[in-house]
Parts: C-alpha cells; structure tokens; sequence
C-alpha cells in the first residue's frame, strides 16, 4: 500500500503539545530563565551561567535541609509500612465493624493539611494542649517541642504517622480482601502456622499494593511543606527546615529569585531520579506475577 | 489412606434451618473404601463443594459426623486430619520455587532434610516438573501451577485422602486430558483415596470407579459409570449423565398394563404389577436414546410417530420423534438408514426403567 506523505498529520499532536507546554514545559523555563540571571528588576538582567548552581551546591543550608529531608523520609516509612500493614491485618474483613474500622481509620486522610498542622500545634503544647500536658504531667518528661530539637522531630514525626498511615492501611487493606479464600484453605491443609501465612501468602499478595505506598509516601514526604510549617516553622533553629521549607525561606524570605530557581530545579531533578528508580523497582519486582 | 464414612451428616448455611430448602447438604448416611477413586457429580449449587469443605474439615458440618478409618475427625483442623486439597484456581506459593513449594507441608510437618528431599524430588518426577524445578512457581503456566498443587498433596504419602475441586476449570482442555492421565497414574501408583468434584460428566465418568450424583443437597446415586447409565437411580441422573439425557412419558395404570399418557400405547407384563405398587405416586417411564431403535418401515414391534428432525454428528444421528406429547430422541449410527416421514419407534422393554415420583423402581 502506497502511504500518502503529508505533514499535516502534526496538526493532531499540537493540542496536545500545547497542553504539555502550558502545564510543564512555560512554566520550568520560566525557572531556568531565573536560575541563569541576576535579575535586577525589568530590563535588568544578567547572565550569571552555572553560578547559582555552583552556589546551591555548596550551600550548607541546602545540604542540611536535604539530610534532614532523607532522615525523615526514611523514618516515616520505616514507621508506617510496617505500622500500615499489621493495622490493616487487625481490621475486620466483613460486617459492620469493617465499615466502621475503614472510616475511623480513613478520617485522618479527610483533614486538609495546615489543619492538621493547628491540630498538632496545640495538642502538643505543654500547657493547653492535651497530648503535651499528658507527656509532661503524667509521664513526667520536660517535654517542649518549639525549644527541643529532637521533641520538635518527634512531633513532625508523630504528626505524618498520624496523618499518613491510614493510607498505608487504607492499600493494605484492599490488597488483603483482594487474596481468595483458597489460598488460606491451602496454608490451612499444608499445616502452616500464622506466620508462615502471613510471610508466604499474605505479603507476597501485597506486593503490588505496597510498593505504590511506598512510591506515594515517599514522594509525599520528600515534599513535605504545610504541616512541619504551621506546627514548628522549621524550627527550633533549623532542626525541623525541610528542602521545600528551606526554598520557601530562599525565595519568598529573602527574594533570591536566582538562587531559588537553582534550587528548584536540583530539587525537582532529585524527585526526579527518585522516582525513577521506585518506577523502575516496582516493574522489575513486579514482572512474572500475574496468577 | 483411610476409609471416610459419614454419618447422619448434614450441613446448612443458616442458623437455624427449618425448610428442607435451608439444608445445603441434606442427612446423608454412606461410607467411601479405602484407596477409591470417587467422583461428585452434580450441577452448581448442588452441595458438592460443601461435602468436600466438610471432607477436609475447612467447614465443620451442622450436623452429624464424619470418621475416617472409624474415627471421630468431625471436630479436627484441615491440618490434622492429614488431608490435601486441590482448588478450582491453582493455589502456589508465588515467591518459592516448584521444589521449594512442594517442600512446604514437609517443613511445616518438620520433616527432616533428608526425606524432604527424597520426596519432592519423588513427586517432581511423577508430575514432571524436574525442568522447572528451580524456577519460580509465579512465573508458570496454569496446568503446571495446578501440578504443582497437586504436588503439595502428593509429597505427604501419609494422607487420608486427596480432595481435587473442579482442578480443571482453568485448564486448556487438550491439558485437561493429559493431566486427568496423570492423576489416574498418580492413584494407580499409589492408591489414595481420591474425591474429585466435577460437574462435567465426562471428567466424572473417565476419572472414577465410582461417582457419587448430587442434586439439590441429596446424593441421589452413588455407582459405577456403568450403572449409572444403565441404571439411574434417580430421574435426575438419567437427565444429567448421557448426551443427550434419558427420554421420560408420564404414564399411567391401566387395566392390565402400563399406559403412556397421551397415547394409546400400553406396556404389558411386569410393568402392571410394578406401577399397581406404585399407584399413588407420580410414574413416568425413562429410556436412553441409545436403546431406541427407529425403523423406516412398519414393524410388529414398532409403534408409528411422527418424525420431528434429524441431527447429524458426525459418527451418530440424533433423531427426534413425536409420541403422543411427548419428544423422544434416539441415537442412531451413523450408517443406519434415515426415516424420511414416517419412523417407527422400537422400544427395547429390558432397557425400560420405570420412575416413581422421580426415583426408580423397575
């Protein structure tokens, strides 16, 4: 079959083109254009290269800000993988008081962010919130989260466990009911105790449903800006700045317009990579397991 | 390898029963030998499945028990009783090996080393599975996933019983054929007692010495392929086994004789005492297509009807004919000369069953 030459056909990919270049493509180089000049005001521009670059790299607040970022991240999901997957475990699978553990457990993931961070801010003040009251009081530890550091990571900390596990459990949860029957009936009938359900059945099956929860809380933690803002402010110091924070306090703060661009942009190409490689894990880990 | 033997078992789904129609499983009272290879046969819903679930002891029976070797196992774990199970959708272990799924029961049962290995490495041999042995069990087709959960149960040559729920369903059927071989190959060689459901005559038939029909809750035959053909016990299996079912007339007593409603026809001989016995009940004669015989010609034996249509199959005819109300098939060869409008139907009164309110009674 002859084919008929006409370049008219790139006429049909241009809505789409345009949609990409307003939603992505305008706006970064925007950043760019900001990351390479010292600009002044209108008309009062300065080519400056890598320079804000080389700067941001060398920065001692950025690479703090990015340490504690990679500690935090970490730590949550150490924390609520595991916290995550033994709820999910624990809920009831039928009846109503499955209905009733999903939306007790769900209500968290209803609560816009900076209210979650107001909710925490005063629940965890030693004098008229009930959680610092309690730790101080009762329990008799000094705690003070707006002049501990560590009482300040511990809060952040607490606060997204709070705030993001239903998540974890809410995945779990539908990977769990997704098992059949039979695969118990078989563990049953082959004499394999709990746990051995539980390593080779149960977290096998989950496989699918955890890795997208670890892309997610990974990704949402590395961005992490509303609620570590309203409850500490990054403080105290610098002990609870994330990277986000920190790109706030460059750009908005002090208006670094050029060195903020540059920040921006290594921060979008670390999500960036990270991301790549979790993509590139969960295909890996995933081929060969359709049933 | 045991001897399972129920007694006054029945099971429902609901608290409390009180319509027969509540019952799942209705009383039943019967005994399967050791080292048998049965078959339950029935449509969806019949009960099948439950019998099995209480056989292995996934689900304890409302009613009655169940002994093995003529011991209580009623109130046992699936786990004691020292059975195995094959489901409908194959059951692996997704991230151990062939081998090391087959390991499995034997670790769990702690089994040394040693005879662990000895056994899968038995088992792998006997279902052929040596070339994928060290592979993982998710990336394999589902006729060798299915092996493998046979393999499960093969491994523990101790077992009661190996309990197989509908297992080819989600085989591709030239696999269904070589696999069915295997698991006559695998009972002839070792001679467990095997309970298979189906509700695929064909698998029932080729499979078992003996099959157990279940309808409606009830076990309403329990025989050989053979008598269930020539003799079904119930109206129900005459329908169900055979292709196409049995034929059945309402009929009636008459004065001497056993006449078929609608028609003036009338069977002479014993059959008068028999439906006399049967006065009150529900009769209706039942014969297979297969012992019908139809005649081009007038014949002394031959009652005339009116020819309805003839399907060709290929290595046999199908020939459907009116009899008073009633549409009766008959299976003819392939070679036997084709009635053009009139046929003439030829009983064979010793393959003549009489039913009474469904059962059978001559």
């Amino acid at each position: 079959m002859r084919k008929t030459e006409s370049n008219k056909a790139w006429l049909l990919v241009l809505p789409v083109f345009l949609l990409v270049a307003f939603s992505a493509i305008i706006p970064l180089m925007t950043v760019v254009n900001y990351s390479v000049q010292d600009i002044f005001g209108p008309g009062e521009a300065y080519w400056v290269g890598t320079e804000w670059f080389k700067e941001m790299l060398r920065s001692e607040d950025l690479r703090g800000a990015f340490v504690r970022q990679v500690i935090f991240s970490a730590t949550i999901l150490v924390i609520q993988i595991p916290l995550g997957i033994a709820i999910a475990l624990a809920m009831p699978a039928k009846g109503w008081a499955a209905s009733l553990s999903l939306v007790l457990v769900a209500l968290p993931l209803l609560i816009p962010w900076n209210v979650v961070g107001t909710i925490w801010q005063i629940f965890a003040r030693g004098d008229i919130g009930l959680g610092g009251w309690f730790v101080n009081d009762m329990m008799g530890i000094g705690y003070n989260y707006t002049a501990d550091s560590l009482h300040a990571w511990i809060t952040v900390v607490v606060m997204d466990i709070w705030h993001w596990t239903p998540l974890v459990v809410l995945l779990c949860y539908a990977g769990l009911r997704a098992i059949p029957d039979a695969f118990y009936q078989a563990a049953a009938i082959d004499g394999a105790g709990r746990w051995k359900v539980f390593r080779y059945i149960q977290l096998p099956k989950l496989r699918g449903v955890l890795l997208i929860a670890v892309l997610l809380r990974f990704m949402d933690s590395f961005m992490i800006y509303t609620e570590p803002f309203v409850l500490t402010g990054g403080g105290p110091g610098t002990a609870t700045t994330f990277l986000s924070q920190q790109l706030v306090k460059i750009a908005l703060g002090q208006f670094d317009l050029g060195p903020a661009a540059a920040y921006s942009i290594i921060y979008f190409l670390i999500i960036l990579a990270a991301s790549f490689v979790f993509y590139n894990i969960m295909v890996r880990v995933g081929r060969g397991d359709r049933a | 390898m045991a001897r399972i033997e129920f007694q006054r078992l029945a099971h429902s789904y609901l608290a409390d029963p009180v319509a027969p129609a509540d019952w799942a499983l209705k009383e039943l009272d019967f005994a399967w030998e050791d080292g048998g290879a049965y078959a339950l046969l029935g449509p969806s819903g019949c009960g099948k499945s439950t019998l099995l679930n209480i056989i292995s002891g996934l689900l304890r029976p409302s009613q009655g028990r169940v002994l093995y070797d003529g011991k209580d196992v009623t109130g046992l774990s699936p786990a004691a009783r020292n059975i195995a199970q094959v489901f409908q959708f194959p059951v692996i272990y997704d991230t151990m090996t062939v081998a090391e799924n087959l390991a499995f029961p034997l670790r769990n049962r702690r089994m040394p080393r040693a005879e662990v290995r000895k056994r899968v490495a038995e088992a792998l041999e006997m279902l052929e599975l040596q070339p994928v042995q060290n592979r993982r069990a998710a990336g394999l087709t589902a006729d060798q996933k299915q092996k493998i959960s046979m393999g499960r149960g093969l491994v523990r040559d101790d077992v009661a019983a190996i309990l197989f729920d509908e297992p080819l369903t989600v085989i591709d059927p030239h696999l269904k054929w070589q696999l069915r071989r295997k698991l006559k190959e695998v009972h002839e060689r070792f001679h467990h007692t095997l309970v298979y459901v189906t509700h695929d005559q064909n698998e029932a038939l080729t499979f078992a010495d003996k099959v157990v029909v279940m309808y409606e809750g009830e076990v309403v035959q329990l025989g050989t392929p053979q008598e269930l053909f020539e003799r079904p016990a119930h109206r129900f299996v005459g329908y169900f086994i055979g292709s196409p079912g049995m034929n059945f007339m309402g009929c009636h007593l008459v004065e001497d004789g056993l006449g078929i409603d609608g028609t003036e026809l009338v069977l002479y001989g014993h059959w008068a005492e028999l439906a006399r016995r049967h006065a009150k009940s529900r009769l209706a004669i039942g014969i297979r297509p297969e012992f019908l015989d139809i005649s081009p010609t007038p014949r002394d034996d031959a009652v005339p009807t009116r020819l309805m249509g003839v399907q060709d199959l290929g290595n046999f005819k199908l020939v459907t004919v009116r009899l008073g109300p009633h549409e009766v098939v008959a299976k003819l060869p392939e070679d036997a000369p084709v009635p053009t409008d009139e046929a003439h139907l030829v009983f064979q009164p010793e393959w003549t069953r009489l039913y009474a309110d469904d059962r059978l009674v001559g």
